[in-house]
């Protein structure tokens, strides 16, 4: 049977099951109050968000193959080109645009405009360390080590810290080849 | 040209316009979330009652500002003071706003005067969780208890609320019983104002 043609972020969003983005956005609330409750250090939750995002990472990734059908991507350009177009609009229903290509197309900027994470939300000056949307560099890097890239994925700029969009800097930092876990021989 | 055409900073969040609530996102990227809550939560506890109550915490936060919310938005900031009302907001207006759908049913209790039940055959949060053998009667629906409870207690009905599995005959999956039980002096406001 012939592959399906990979279908837009769009189509995607359309067939799957959503839910309120207000319940997401509380319920994410809700951790995020929890952490610094519990952890109290900033740089602590901040971890502690980009772990659990990691963990949620690499089992989204399976669903993101099996449900938008994109084949191969034959560059990084084209990988960062696909999380923002099609992975962005699949989960949360809104799309990245990407931008800042590096010369050797290893660097670039994801640009948020719109973020179901951060409504309602602003910083209290006693958290003003904190990257409050940590999870989404968490589960950039699990989804892409996940499918052999191991990339670092900073924030540049952060709406609750005043800037004008959300900017996640993803950097790649090398190709691991697939690892077979038996032997040709055996 | 970038920032032509682009909404309006506001530099207070308060000035920010609240939406009409309809964006989504996927139920796969809510449920992820919900797991990563009950397993960091998982790490944190050493039995199962003390892990209820953390989710059941994490939901009275959320319960409590889904009912400023849908106050201000759904019913005109007109507050709810007899009991048959809030429920009722829960049981439309609250679930459907939350999960999509009112909630399959709402009973009182037969043995209690103060008891009654809020039913779903299955919740939202629970689709995707199978609860091991070695935690017992642990119901991550205490989440979804503690909205319940957030939202009654900050519309002035404090109450005691639980979620249990009950058995369905020809069902293979329990569905999911919110408990609520109120304090004695909602009853008795109740009884007050006729």
């Amino acid at each position: 049977m012939a592959p399906a043609a990979p279908k837009s972020g769009d189509v995607i969003f359309a067939s799957v099951d959503r839910v309120n983005a207000e319940l997401f956005t509380l319920t994410y609330g809700a951790i995020v109050r929890q952490l610094i409750t519990d952890l109290e250090e900033v740089e602590e939750v901040n971890k502690q968000l980009d772990q659990m995002g990691y963990n949620i990472g690499v089992r989204l990734v399976d669903e993101f193959l099996a449900k938008s059908s994109v084949s191969r991507c034959v560059d990084f350009r084209e990988t960062a080109d696909v999380i923002a177009k099609v992975g962005f609009k699949m989960f949360l229903g809104v799309t990245a645009s990407i931008t800042n290509w590096d010369a050797e197309g290893t660097t670039c900027s994801l640009i948020l405009e719109d973020n179901p994470l951060v409504d309602f939300v602003e910083l209290p000056d006693t958290c003003q360390g904190l990257h409050y949307c940590n999870i989404l560099s968490g589960v950039v890097r699990g989804a892409l080590e996940m499918v052999s890239m191991k990339t670092e994925v900073t924030w540049v700029r952060d709406m609750l810290r005043g800037d004008d969009v959300f900017e996640l800097q993803v950097k790649l930092l090398k190709q691991v080849p697939e690892e077979y876990p038996y032997k040709d021989d055996e | 040209m970038i920032g032509v055409g682009k909404a309006k900073q506001y530099a207070n969040v308060l000035d920010r316009p609240i939406g009409k609530g309809k964006q989504e996102v996927s139920l796969s990227a809510f449920a992820f979330l919900f797991s990563e809550l009950v397993q960091y939560n998982q790490i944190q506890v050493d039995n199962i009652a003390e892990l209820e109550r953390r989710l059941e915490d994490a939901g009275y936060a959320v319960g409590a500002r889904v009912l400023e919310l849908l106050c201000h938005r759904e019913k005109g900031n007109r507050r709810e003071i007899r009991l048959l009302g809030i429920l009722s907001f829960i049981h439309s207006t609250v679930w459907k706003v939350l999960f999509g759908k009112v909630a399959d049913s709402l009973e009182k209790g037969t043995e209690h005067e103060d008891e009654y039940m809020i039913s779903e055959k299955e919740l939202l949060v629970n689709r995707f969780i199978s609860i091991p053998k070695d935690m017992g009667a642990f119901n991550c629906g205490a989440f979804v208890a503690g909205i319940v409870r957030g939202v009654l207690d900050n519309a002035g009905f404090p109450a005691v609320v639980t979620a249990h599995f009950v058995p369905v005959d020809g069902q293979h999956r329990p569905r999911t019983t919110i408990l609520i039980k109120f304090a004695e002096e909602v009853l008795q406001r109740e009884a007050r104002l006729g």
